[in-house]
């Protein structure tokens, strides 16, 4: 989230679309209820299905799933059409003055300098004109044909009502309706936020469905603002700092990045990394990159990261493909190249695409380790379960370690939420039976193998037997050491230049903030957006005073928020070119002639000029982008791609099937239906219910008694169809996969007509498997497909084809 | 920090925004020594509290524990109650259908207890100690790193990565856990690393 | 926002109960002195248009309550499990309802459970002595010990609201958290609702904040918007905003006006077996519940004799049987 929850009251205007708010995130979504009872918001929820938050809005559309970006496109056409526009914004806080090389073009469905072959684009002609100067070249007039915002201009101009309705299926009243009120929000003094989650990030363009919004939110000057923003809803309760410290193949922590193998030395790896400001005056802060970098090295591997071995950087591993992600993953154990598997408080065998696909991939593997509190489906892989997971344990050859580790209620620590709050919390209750903490298991597993590196030598021990391990019982580092870790800390004495008998930073002291971070080895920080969480002064991350003033939703005394203890993100953005608030009534900072304060820490130098710098900090450009250069690789203007498995053509790319530079592997080609199969013919779609969390609560009796057995929900219309009675059994199944499940028969969903067809919409909660409280069933993996978003591999778990029939339910023995 | 200082800093600092109702001084009768027969005792009475966060989803709704027994004093505690945090900023005390039934996870019949060991082959799993079971995967790593790890590329150049071996972190663990994790896994050159946040 | 009540307190001293025995003002088949002075009546308001269907209160009302209830099946609805028991004491029901007006779908959930009534049909209908009490903050309440299971309660209550449990043959069903009211904390389910669909307080506050409610509502479109506070039962302790106030019945069968059968206003001593038999009363469980549990205060001939009178069907209520309501499946 670019704000927090709390701040979601301020606003006028939410859209829900890309998620369902009530149902996911109930206690968060009383802030909307507060916004709509105390400032007469109002509620526009976009879905597929009438949703639980549709239940309580003022305003629902129905759209095809797959379609977002035809619709948000076709918002921001209106806008520009009907001049709903906060220009003043517009002009001086986002790129559309900036003019594109005359190279860049887009052209049925594909933008300059696709390869089909690779199935990736050379982006090179995807920039800006950069003058004599070294700076990018601006059109403050916007007349030049090239500028950013005639670009986009042009390529929004496709998403008419009538081509959002034949694409999308939303009828154009209610299309026309949206934008009406979404196109209010362009004053100066009206805002709206956007709240969406997995409904738009598990699409093979879920990146892209949320630039779109975010170019929507721009064009309206809503980030920055409160009650603004662009709002991810995060699931899991530290998802956000898993993401944070970059427990990914291509991560580091605070979204730092692992080399590539073509970047064979620091020196080659810090040479694209200069980030040289693109126009004057601006700060562009990721030129601190190589103090961040040089202090994470240096809480890696202490005294043995140097200046003369470049700080240890060879002891990081080197990519070959973009991402050793979790579906590349599969994809090498189900081809014997992967051995040994670690799954912690992850349940893969649920969690990922293609069910079958997965069983045979850890049928492969020789040890499976799963560290966990609850049994799971991944650590039973290999019972047989009948219908549910039939496998005959003889033939599985694959041995599994499960490993009982604590739960939230017995370890301390911090999670970050949605809004970027470190909440630190405590124990309260003793572990069950020999549960261990994580980090006593991960603790335990390094000296183990740190030992035998010592005693039988091998493989490259240096980074292992380096790596620094001062915790006052090595076996069980604390919570408090790794935090202190994380937020960084002087390693030795730094000097005042200009008094050599001043002290500036001293050894062994918590720093205060990453502003304080070097590149010489004189400072440590194992994630530099964190620091501050835990200074001199103590755990910030453990306030706990709930005090606001004047309202504003902010509580910067209760915990602690990354960056730098700021709530909402480009705040900076909240006044005008002059540092006034654009809404005096929801002022947030205000430049006073000197410096800027106000109600939050103020995302920019204090002191930094108004006219002078851009809000953007860490653009080079400093200011936002609404075309993203080569940045994304599926295009820097968002375009419209059918899901990998459509009911229809694309309509306004027949040629293109899916997103055109979405990694495919070659087996999961033939296991897509055909687009607009008589096969598969019903669009179907995966999602959360608010009575269960993923595959946990199954094992709650509690949660179990609220919702007991799966379901699939479908329309009377398709009901009738396919004589289907409710709550009886029914068969669905997609090219990879077969379930059960009783049938709710909803007038929640009703058939769409897209391009002059019906299309049935069939829900496939996702929540049951065979193990736990709740009765056995089928998850909605055993149907997904295994593909991932173009940018960042979610899978697309929203849209997919089936089929279906009445049944008499599974054969029970 | 624990629970009785913070709540004193609420009070001190937040006072009477957040006053509540006039419930609390509403004009009940008299406090009687003598209970009505059908009011059951208030079951939080002689309790510890722990203030702690909502383990689903990232709205990171406070929440109290309430035990029998107080863990900082050294003792065993049982969780007996889980309770929203009136003083949260973001929940005030509510919690969703999930977080209202905590206490059932806590307790849950499918909370592991011992490490145990499936054999190849075999159609159970069977109870080992952790010193077996940390012993076994630190030798399988050792023996699979020492055999797969790809020290350069074709090119000649330092790449110091493992492809066969993978790590999946969890994503409800604590931002410390996940830290030592990283450290730990990092270390190693596995590059098969990943997290929820996908789906 | 409504304020949150602060936490409750675990120090003993401030665990005692507020309230108790000399604040009842009625006991079923009891004559008794109510006190001199009544205590502020309380009151639980259910805002139905704020309500997103979570069951935050279901869970939060099985937790706190020690309550197990059975894991049922799903019967294609929303609304598990389909009916009010001996454990669920409170139950979200759904119903799909398409405004004839506008055309648009409407979701419906509305929180079912007592309604606390001030005039309490169930308190009137029992014939066992002290199974049921009304305190004079208003809370209706069941004391299991004095239940002999007939069940005559359920067919006093013009909400359908309480369910013999099968196990120990007793009546059961939503206490307001009289433990919690007792100690200055808001029931579970109040202080679990995410979106604060249910607030607590004051009867006058509630009805306070109902009008705020309201107002907004009416802005909203909802010319219909009201309060359900039924004067049939002279007003209940736990109230609905509706933003149908003119059609109840539309949310799962809420009664439109719910009033005590004038039979059970009226009965006396052995009339009120007879009444109850008239009322079409299932005489059945009573009898199985002699088989079981030994002799209780209504004998099998009392339900023989009562049963030979040919039932009424009682006027005025419509029992709320209504999770499929306004279904067309």
């Amino acid at each position: 989230m670019t704000n927090a929850w709390t701040d979601i009251k301020n606003t006028d205007l939410v859209v829900i679309m890309g998620g369902n708010a009530a149902e996911a995130h109930p206690c968060g979504f009383k802030w909307v209820t507060e916004a709509k009872a105390n400032r007469g918001a109002k509620l526009i929820v976009v879905d597929p299905r009438y949703t639980r938050s549709a239940s309580v809005s003022d305003y629902y559309a129905p759209i095809r799933q797959g379609s977002d970006i035809a619709f948000l496109m076709g918002v921001i056409n209106y806008c520009i059409q009907n001049d709903k526009v906060q220009w003043d914004y517009v002009k001086a806080f986002t790129n559309a003055a900036y003019v594109v090389k005359d190279g860049f073009a887009y052209k049925d469905g594909l933008f300059t300098g696709y390869d089909e072959t690779k199935r990736d684009y050379d982006r090179s002609s995807w920039d800006y004109v950069i003058g004599e100067d070294g700076y990018a070249v601006v059109d403050d007039t916007l007349q030049n044909p090239r500028c950013v915002w005639n670009l986009l201009k042009e390529h929004v101009s496709v998403y008419t009502p009538e081509m959002v309705n034949r694409i999308c299926g939303t009828p154009k009243d209610k299309f026309l309706k949206v934008c009406e009120m979404v196109a209010e929000c362009s004053s100066k003094t009206k805002t709206m936020t956007s709240m969406y989650a997995l409904g738009w990030t598990q699409h093979s363009k879920g990146a892209q469905n949320i630039r779109g919004m975010a170019m929507l939110q721009l064009i309206l000057g809503n980030i920055g603002v409160r009650g603004g923003g662009m709002n991810a809803l995060r699931g899991h309760s530290n998802i956000q700092g898993l993401t944070d410290l970059g427990l990914m193949s291509n991560l580091i922590p605070g979204y730092l990045n692992i080399p590539t193998e073509k970047e064979k030395d620091f020196a080659t790896y810090m040479s694209t990394r200069g980030f040289k400001p693109l126009r004057p005056n601006q700060m562009s802060y990721w030129q601190n990159y190589k103090k961040f970098f040089v202090s994470f090295q240096k809480a890696m591997w202490g005294k043995a990261a140097t200046l003369e071995n470049d700080w240890s950087y060879s002891w990081l591993p080197k990519l070959d493909v973009p991402s050793y992600d979790i579906l590349r993953a599969f994809e090498m154990m189900k081809n014997g190249q992967m051995n040994l598997y670690f799954c912690q408080g992850f349940n893969p065998l649920q969690a990922v695409p293609n069910k079958a696909k997965l069983a045979e991939a850890l049928g492969k593997l020789k040890l499976l380790v799963i560290m966990d509190p609850l049994e799971t489906e991944t650590a039973r892989f290999w019972e047989n379960h009948g219908v549910y997971n039939p496998a005959d344990p003889s033939a599985i050859k694959t041995e599994v370690l499960q490993l009982p580790t604590t739960c939230f209620a017995e370890d301390e620590g911090s999670l970050v939420n949605s809004g970027r709050w470190l909440q630190w919390h405590w124990p309260g209750g003793s572990p069950p039976g020999e549960a261990k903490t994580d980090s006593a298991i991960m603790a335990g597993v390094f000296l183990r193998l740190r030992d035998l590196y010592a005693k039988e030598g091998g493989a490259f021990p240096d980074p292992i037997v380096n790596l620094d391990w001062r915790y006052a019982d090595p076996k069980e580092p604390k919570a408090e050491e790794l935090a202190k870790e994380m937020n960084g800390y002087v390693i030795s004495d730094v000097m005042d230049p200009a008094d050599p008998t001043k002290k500036v930073l001293e050894a062994g002291k918590q720093l205060a903030s990453f502003g304080l971070l070097r590149d010489d080895g004189t400072t440590a920080s194992g994630c530099w957006i964190f620091t501050g969480c835990f200074t001199e002064a103590g755990n910030m991350m453990a306030r706990r005073d709930n005090s606001d003033p004047d309202d504003t939703g902010m509580y910067l005394k209760w915990s602690f928020a990354w960056p730098a203890n700021r709530r909402i993100l480009y705040n900076r953005a909240s006044c005008d070119i002059d540092g006034k608030p654009w809404d005096p009534s929801r002022k947030l900072i205000e430049w006073d002639g000197a410096k800027w304060a106000g109600y939050d820490v103020p995302d920019i130098a204090p002191t930094a000029k108004p006219h002078d710098v851009g809000p953007f900090i860490m653009n080079p450009e400093g200011v936002s982008r609404l075309f993203t250069r080569g940045m994304m690789r599926d295009g820097p203007f968002p375009a419209h791609y059918e899901p990998f498995e459509s009911p229809v053509v694309n309509v306004v790319a027949p040629k293109i099937k899916g997103n055109p530079v979405a990694r495919v592997f070659k087996d999961d080609l033939s296991q897509f239906a055909e687009t607009a199969s008589p096969e598969f013919p019903y669009a179907a779609t995966s999602y959360r219910l608010t009575e269960h969390f993923h595959y946990w609560t199954k094992n709650n009796h509690v949660n179990a008694v609220l919702q007991p057995e799966s379901f699939v929900e479908l329309s009377e219309e398709l009901a009738k169809e396919k004589s289907i009675t409710n709550g009886g059994w029914v068969r669905v199944w997609s090219k990879r996969g077969s379930l059960y499940a009783k049938a709710m028969v909803t007038k929640r969903i009703r058939p769409l007509t897209c391009d002059g067809k019906t299309i049935h919409v069939v829900g496939i909660p996702i929540h049951w498997g065979f193990i736990g409280a709740a009765r056995k069933g089928f998850p909605a993996n055993v149907l997904t497909p295994f593909v991932g978003d173009a940018n960042i591999e979610t899978p697309e778990f929203k849209a997919f084809l089936v089929n279906l029939e009445a049944s008499s339910g599974p054969a029970t023995s | 920090m624990n629970m009785e200082l913070s709540r004193r800093a609420f009070l001190r600092t937040a006072g009477a925004g957040l006053a509540g109702t006039t419930l609390g001084a509403m004009g009940f009768g008299a406090v009687e020594e003598a209970m009505a027969a059908a009011i059951r005792p208030f079951k939080l009475a002689n309790t510890t509290e722990t203030r702690n966060t909502c383990t689903y989803c990232s709205v990171a709704c406070g929440i109290i524990l309430y035990s029998k027994g107080d863990l900082r004093k050294g003792e065993r505690a049982e969780i007996t109650h889980v309770e929203g945090d009136s003083d949260h900023p973001t929940n005030r005390g509510t919690l969703c259908p999930k977080g209202a039934a905590l206490l059932d996870i806590i307790h849950s019949k499918s909370r592991l207890q011992f490490p145990m060991l499936r054999k190849a082959g075999s159609d159970r799993f069977e109870r080992v100690s952790w010193d077996e079971a940390l012993d076994k995967i630190a030798r399988a790593m050792k023996d699979d790193r020492d055999a797969n790890f790809i020290a350069t590329n074709k090119d000649g150049v330092t790449v110091n990565r493992w492809t066969t071996t993978g790590f999946l972190a969890a994503s409800a663990t604590t931002n410390e856990t996940a830290w030592c994790t990283y450290k730990v896994v990092r270390s190693m050159g596995i590059v098969a690393f990943d997290n929820q946040a996908r789906v | 926002m409504f304020p949150p009540i602060p936490n409750p307190s675990v120090d003993p001293a401030a665990a005692k109960a507020r309230f108790s025995d000399a604040d009842l003002i009625r006991r079923s088949a009891s004559e008794i002195t109510p006190p001199a002075q009544r205590l502020t009546e309380v009151a639980k308001l259910i805002d139905v248009t704020k309500c997103i269907g979570c069951k935050a209160c279901q869970s939060a009302c099985l937790e706190w309550n020690n309550l197990h209830e059975e894991i049922g099946i799903s019967d294609g609805t929303y609304t598990n499990p389909p009916d009010l028991t001996e454990n669920s004491f409170t139950l979200m029901r759904f119903t799909e309802w398409v405004n004839p007006e506008t055309e648009n779908l409407e979701w419906l959930i509305r929180k079912d459970g007592c309604m606390h009534c001030e005039d309490p049909g169930c308190l009137k209908a029992c014939p066992s002595p002290g199974a049921i009490v009304q305190y004079s903050n208003g809370i209706v309440d069941f004391i299991h010990e004095n239940c002999i299971g007939c069940g005559y309660c359920i067919k006093g209550c013009p909400f359908n609201i309480p369910r013999v449990s099968k196990a120990d043959h007793r009546a059961y069903k939503c206490t307001l958290c009289s433990d919690r009211i007792a100690v200055g904390q808001g029931p579970a389910c109040q202080k679990a609702c995410p979106t604060q669909a249910i607030v607590f307080g004051t009867k006058e506050e509630m009805k306070g904040w109902a009008d705020f409610r309201i107002k907004d509502l009416k802005s909203r479109g909802y010319a219909n918007a009201g309060l359900y506070d039924p004067p049939g039962v002279s007003g209940t302790h736990v109230m609905y905003v509706l933003h149908h106030a003119d059609k109840p019945s539309i949310y799962a069968g809420l009664p439109d006006h719910p009033r005590i059968s004038p039979i059970v206003e009226t009965w006396k001593g052995v009339t009120k077996y007879v009444g109850l038999a008239a009322m079409g009363f299932a005489v059945a469980a009573g009898f199985i519940h002699h088989l079981i549990a030994g002799p209780n205060r209504v004998s099998p001939e009392d339900e023989a004799n009562a049963e030979r009178l040919t039932g009424v069907a009682p006027s005025g209520s419509t029992p709320s049987d209504g999770h499929e309501a306004g279904r067309t499946t």
